[in-house]
């Protein structure tokens, strides 16, 4: 069975993440590591996909600055999107040609690893055609924006679980005008902690693979970094 | 010519959006370096060129969705350039196969990095958008060099041939480059009155350390190191759990003489039968499942005002590692024979090791027993470990003289102490749960097997 190693970096801003994903995205690409799920809440920012709309921002840069929420556009796929605390956003490091070599089958088995997460918190999640993510009737729990080189995935998906949902009003989440909603706003008080545990046992079955946890390895990670 | 085709990205997929051309007709595009880029139901993909050479046409437009296979652009592979010969090695060696490997010289740049000002200060030399065609260094080293290398070396000022490469054929990488940059400014940094050091052994094929860099004339006298994830967690959780719970140790003399006999008349056939031997640890761990039954109390935790009592008895066994820690859990360990729970404990430490527990190995203990004693460690005094209300710590098992109906005997002993949360749990009853413990041990009838 294929090893994807857990990565849970807590608290970690986004650019942080994002040079940590580019590197791991640049060492699975040369065979040196395994496949990566990392896990990380971000403090507030608003990114916007390659190929998004900046008038899906609604708020100025002042206002945004104001609320203590950074702007930072970015290559995944997807529109405008908002990151806060109480978010779990992981962001799975897989080389899809040890998997099926099908970038649609990827998003629909994030789906299925969010909303078997989601069905073990007692909520009824699930998929709306040709809308990618995950909701719950029809407000979105959870959003999913991929890039990949080489078949190599980046970014992923980001999970509401406690998310205070008036950052979202700063957006029109992923272009689309349907509310939002998290775990907690539909009665399911669960740490980031928690979920993200359960969520990496579903990773793991869907992805058909192992989740050894975290080793000590991004000491030495960064450690080079500051060289 | 080479046609440049819409890729399929998935069985079900039929068309895709060029969304993004990353070079211009013109330009020079090296074998596996980003040409384009798509985008189909959220997901944006680069597409590498499938040829090195010059992009000589593109029909598909950015913005227009075209189905699979259809020829979006041509590249002229006789295009002027040093990189357009296949890389100089072995006649012998094959060139791999474009789509089962990753080149390993530096990938092309993909944007330049935007980097918030909390961002950790990284990167000596940030990867920047690949410039025009450049002409190459004077004396060209063995392989093609990437753009992003070229860039580097004439920023940089290097001659190429000096740099030892790593990547595939001995082609020379940009950490090659960041690589040699730092061997050269901690040779200035260290002999700042010595001319240049001298170059390197030219590149060997195989990947030999590079020499160390001399050492700095005045050592510092700290060195810097950020925790690891796993540190962080331990010192959050030991921190955690001495603010939550109000620890106090009691500790009891046991005399496992009888566990040490029945324990050497089992350890060849266990390692005979099962591929393991037989220590002190499933003896107590069996002591204390059976201890735990009698005082619920001990298996519980304290959630608020109320006491939250858990039927199973999942035992987290504390296994050390490397740099830190990792407590698997023995679930069902009341449901476990001495051979039971012997063989869950090797699994678990040897899968902990090599860093191959699932994550829900570690979740859902209610008691916890660390053996600090296979260190040499006569007592200790452990952390609880939350939101359990007690931990079991084994100190060393060892003969010793002791008094027994007046006679001075020599008898297997091992000292047990019991870390508990005095919020819930009184002094009279933790020792009620380790007088049971050690009657168990010390009465050892069961089997083991």
């Amino acid at each position: 069975m294929r090893n994807c190693c857990l990565r849970e970096l807590g608290r970690m801003d986004y650019a942080s993440a994002l040079e940590l994903q580019r590197r791991l995205v640049l060492e699975r690409q040369q065979g040196k590591i395994s496949d990566q799920l990392l896990l990380v809440e971000h403090p507030h920012v608003v990114t916007l996909g390659r190929n998004g709309h900046r008038e899906n921002l609604l708020a100025s840069d002042e206002i945004l600055e104001r609320a203590g929420v950074a702007f930072h556009p970015t290559d995944r796929g997807g529109d405008i999107t908002y990151h806060g605390p109480g978010q779990l956003v992981g962001y799975p490091i897989l080389d899809l040609r040890e998997w099926k070599r099908d970038v649609a089958a990827y998003v629909r088995a994030l789906e299925e690893v969010l909303i078997d997460t989601l069905a073990d918190f007692g909520i009824a999640a699930g998929r709306i055609p040709k809308l990618t993510g995950v909701w719950v009737d029809d407000r979105k729990i959870a959003a999913i924006g991929v890039h990949i080189s080489r078949w190599v995935t980046s970014h992923g998906f980001a999970l509401n679980v406690s998310t205070d949902l008036s950052y979202f009003h700063y957006i029109v989440p992923c272009g689309l005008t349907k509310p939002v909603t998290s775990m907690a706003a539909l009665g399911v008080r669960a740490t980031l902690e928690d979920v993200g545990y359960v969520l990496a046992a579903h990773f793991g079955r869907v992805f058909d693979c192992q989740m050894p946890l975290a080793a000590p390895a991004l000491a030495g990670a960064r450690k080079r970094e500051l060289i | 010519m080479t046609d440049v085709v819409m890729p399929q990205m998935g069985e079900s997929i039929v068309e895709g959006t060029l969304t993004k051309w990353l070079k211009k007709p013109g330009d020079r595009v090296e074998r596996d370096e980003p040409l384009f880029e798509i985008s189909t139901d959220k997901v944006d993909t680069e597409i590498p060129s499938p040829a090195a050479g010059t992009l000589a046409e593109v029909m598909v437009e950015e913005g227009k969705t075209v189905g699979i296979n259809t020829v979006v652009a041509r590249i002229e592979e006789n295009g002027a350039g040093a990189a357009a010969a296949p890389p100089a090695v072995g006649a012998g060696h094959a060139r791999p196969e474009p789509a089962a490997t990753v080149e390993a010289a530096a990938p092309a740049p993909e944007h330049p990095p935007f980097v918030e000002a909390s961002a950790p200060v990284a990167k000596a030399a940030a990867p920047a958008p690949p410039a025009a065609e450049e002409p190459a260094p004077a004396a060209e080293p063995a392989g093609p060099l990437s753009p992003l290398v070229r860039k580097l070396a004439r920023e940089n000022n290097i001659d190429l041939s000096r740099v030892k490469g790593t990547g595939a054929g001995g082609r020379i990488t940009k950490q090659d480059v960041e690589g040699y940059l730092a061997q050269q400014s901690a040779a200035e940094a260290a002999a700042p009155m010595r001319p240049p050091a001298p170059p390197p052994v030219p590149a060997a094929p195989a990947a030999a350390p590079a020499p160390p860099p001399l050492a700095p004339a005045h050592p510092a006298k700290t060195r810097i190191e950020p925790l690891s994830t796993m540190r962080i967690k331990i010192a959050e959780h030991m921190v955690l759990s001495k603010r939550t719970s109000a620890h106090v140790t009691t500790i009891h003399r046991v005399d496992m003489t009888a566990v040490a006999q029945m324990r050497e008349r089992n350890k060849a056939a266990f390692q005979a039968n099962y591929g393991f031997g037989l220590t002190y640890l499933p003896f107590i761990t069996r002591a204390a499942v059976v201890a735990l039954r009698q005082f619920p109390l001990l298996n519980a935790s304290l959630d608020g005002n109320n006491i939250v009592y858990h039927n199973e008895i999942n035992i987290g066994i504390a296994v050390a590692l490397e740099n830190g820690l990792i407590v698997p859990v023995i679930r069902g360990a009341d449901e476990k024979n001495v051979l039971g729970l012997q063989r869950a404990v090797v699994d678990l430490a040897a899968r902990a090791r090599s860093r191959q527990l699932k994550p829900d190995e570690v979740l859902g203990g209610t008691f916890s027993i660390t053996n600090f004693g296979s260190f040499g460690s006569l007592v200790g005094t452990p952390i609880i470990n939350q939101p359990q209300i007690a931990i079991l710590g084994v100190g060393t098992v060892d003969k010793t003289p002791v008094v027994i109906n007046d006679a001075i005997a020599i008898r297997s002993i091992c000292h047990l102490s019991l870390s508990f949360d005095h919020r819930l749990v009184d002094g009279a009853l933790a020792d009620q749960f380790m007088s049971k413990i050690k009657q168990v041990l010390e009465g050892w009838t069961e089997e083991v097997q």
